[in-house]
């Protein structure tokens, strides 16, 4: 197997405030395959879009970032130093989580399409880009391109919007393509719109994908493998057949019990299931496994940092349980 | 692009305007009568005769009713008629449209002045916040804000007139000669525009920052477009909008305000002008300056509004379509 194009090893984001400073990621490993696509998911706050934005050296100032290594398509990066900045735009293109909001309301979509390319192709005309992007547009589903690209975002619906962001994504043909969260901003008639378009894309385009994303359901539809992160740790990895179907760490089960099945019949008097309790305070983490306050296994070993273990096929998890 | 919604909006926007207008002329026409003394004995002095004194209040109206002034104001305006000044019968109308240019040359190149010193400063502060000179501009602008502009002014002509003798000391220059008028517009020119310079600075930044942190920023900034671009292009057309409007509240201000900086640079302006009729108590001149002032301040503010309407897409799009604003 050729090397990964991603991989970084014991990534570490923290913020630094006055008098005290606050541990977002703590030894994050990711490794991403050439065409391969890995989701990332969690629940709101377990680090998963810090892991994203540090990619791309996209953090606030006050952020801290290291990584004892990390590599995109061979060449090492130098996180401390925000080097991934370079691969904006050219080797890592975003799809943001809100179309709403990501687009500037002042400017009509075809100008913005056109400057995003600019980096990738520098020497482009602008007519050439302009063409290149009404392209992309029609190929994600805008119909109309040519007329639409001299309008405004207000003038498109979210789910017209989302198909525009994924076109600035598809313009810059990136090695890398991140999704964060793509579809939560979304209702969910547009939502499986969306999901269609990204599932064509994932079948056509060579790249990779990282997906981002609260929903196991989302991973499963686009992703090969997953990591799953709490409080800004791994907590378990592996392919997504494998970590859906046979989950080992407790938070996993418990996230996918926490997923609402469509097709069950509603049952009123049946809560919907969470987990119970909140993420620890990332400035205050527990000494021991980061999940033990809301682990339904806890037991005495739970105040000591929990080993990675293997457990075949890729598949890593870190808890004190042998076996599930 | 007209519409009806269009027209409906610019209808609403100068029915306010004139509305504004018609209650500061009954606001003037009041104020004559709450200044102290009568305004006959000042004008015509104590030994003056009733008789001249009835002749006189007949001549500017003092005799009739408030409101019947006013009335008689506006039906005068429609023909054209501001009134007559009281010494010399001439047409206020006439002295008014003689001392605007002067105004008017001095407003825009203090308001041109300011745009083009305080629009880079602010995009230099909101490059680099906390940066070098965002501290000075911070601090040179709270000064120059603070400081009136007749301190200023005084300052300027000591240090540039009076010692070094760089500029002319007074007036506004030969007319007909540009040079000359332009040598003597430099230095009121700077007295007015210096806290307009700080003031769109500071406004200015403050926006781009807001919207430097908007999440369309950060989408460009993930593509790798250059920050200068980014500043430059998507984060000034947002950003420009709550300055526009300040802008056109500034201009109309120094139509009407500059008395202070026509007056020490004894430039035959509008402020001048009014300033001399209230001293003399010359009610008409005083009334006709005061109301074209207010005209220019409503007019340069409905420029300002409709003009924001213009660079923002989606106020554009609703004044079109007349639909409610969009979210």
């Amino acid at each position: 197997m050729t090397a990964a194009l991603l991989t970084i090893e014991n990534l570490n984001v923290s913020y630094r405030g006055r008098g005290h400073s606050a541990h977002i990621l703590d030894g994050v490993d990711l490794e991403i395959g050439h065409g391969q696509s890995v989701g990332l998911v969690g629940e709101s706050g377990s680090g998963k879009s810090t892991v994203a934005f540090a990619l791309l050296g996209l953090l606030a100032d006050n952020a801290e970032v290291s990584a004892d290594h990390a590599a995109f398509d061979g060449r090492t990066q130098d996180f401390a130093k925000r080097e991934t900045a370079s691969l904006r735009g050219t080797d890592i293109a975003m799809i943001f989580q809100d179309p709403m909001t990501a687009l500037n309301p002042m400017f009509s979509i075809g100008t913005q399409l056109v400057d995003i390319q600019r980096r990738r192709f520098p020497k482009e005309s602008r007519k050439a880009l302009w063409a290149r992007a009404q392209a992309v547009l029609a190929d994600v589903g805008v119909q109309d391109a040519a007329a639409r690209m001299h309008r405004y975002p207000h003038e498109f619906s979210g789910g017209m919007r989302q198909r525009v962001v994924i076109a600035m994504a598809l313009l810059v043909e990136p090695k890398l393509l991140i999704a964060d969260e793509p579809t939560t901003a979304l209702d969910a008639t547009i939502e499986a719109q969306v999901v269609e378009v990204l599932h064509r894309l994932r079948q056509r385009t060579s790249a990779s994908m990282l997906v981002v994303s609260h929903s196991m359901g989302l991973i499963a539809e686009l992703c090969d493998s997953v990591v799953v992160m709490y409080a800004g740790t791994v907590v378990e990895s592996g392919k997504v057949a494998d970590v859906l179907h046979r989950p080992r760490h407790p938070y996993t089960r418990a996230l996918l019990a926490c997923e609402i099945d469509p097709f069950a019949a509603f049952d009123p008097s049946q809560d919907l299931a969470t987990i119970p309790g909140t993420v620890p305070d990332p400035s205050r983490r527990p000494q021991g496994c980061i999940f033990a306050g809301r682990c339904p296994a806890r037991h005495d070993r739970c105040s000591e940092k929990p080993p990675q273990q293997q457990a075949g096929d890729g598949r890593t998890y870190a808890c004190w349980l042998e076996a599930a | 692009m007209r519409s009806a919604s269009f027209q409906i909006h610019l209808a609403s926007k100068l029915a306010t305007a004139l509305l504004a207008v018609a209650g500061s002329v009954v606001l003037l026409l009041a104020l004559t009568r709450f200044i102290p003394g009568d305004p006959a004995t000042v004008i015509l002095g104590s030994r003056a005769t009733p008789e001249a004194v009835a002749a006189l209040n007949a001549r500017i109206g003092l005799d009739k009713p408030l409101i019947e002034q006013a009335f008689a104001f506006f039906g005068r305006l429609f023909s054209g008629d501001l009134g007559e000044d009281v010494f010399n019968g001439r047409p206020v109308l006439s002295l008014v449209l003689g001392a605007l240019p002067n105004t008017a040359a001095l407003a825009i190149s203090a308001m041109l002045t300011a745009i083009v010193l305080g629009v880079p400063l602010a995009l230099v502060s909101a490059r680099w916040p906390g940066g070098k000179i965002d501290r000075l501009v911070a601090f040179l602008s709270v000064g120059f804000i603070s400081t009136p502009s007749f301190v200023v002014s005084v300052f300027l002509l000591m240090v540039f007139s009076v010692t070094l003798r760089w500029f002319p000391v007074l007036g506004a220059g030969e007319s007909g000669d540009l040079g000359d008028q332009l040598w003597h517009l430099v230095l009121p020119t700077a007295a007015l525009a210096a806290g307009w310079v700080g003031y769109i600075a500071r406004l200015l930044r403050s926006s781009l920052l807001e919207v430097l942190s908007e999440s369309h920023i950060r989408t460009l900034r993930a593509y790798g477009v250059s920050e200068a671009k980014i500043l430059m292009k998507y984060a000034l057309k947002p950003a420009v909008l709550p300055t526009v409007a300040v802008l056109g509240m500034g201009f109309g201000e120094l139509l009407g305000g500059a008395v202070f900086a026509e007056v020490i640079f004894n430039r035959p302006g509008l402020g001048s002008l009014i300033y001399d009729a209230i001293r003399t108590r010359n009610y008409p001149v005083v009334q006709g300056g005061v109301f074209v002032i207010v005209l220019l301040y409503v007019l340069t503010n409905l420029i300002a509004d409709l003009s924001q309407s213009l660079i923002d897409p989606r106020e554009r799009a609703r004044l079109v379509s007349g639909r409610g604003a969009v979210t």
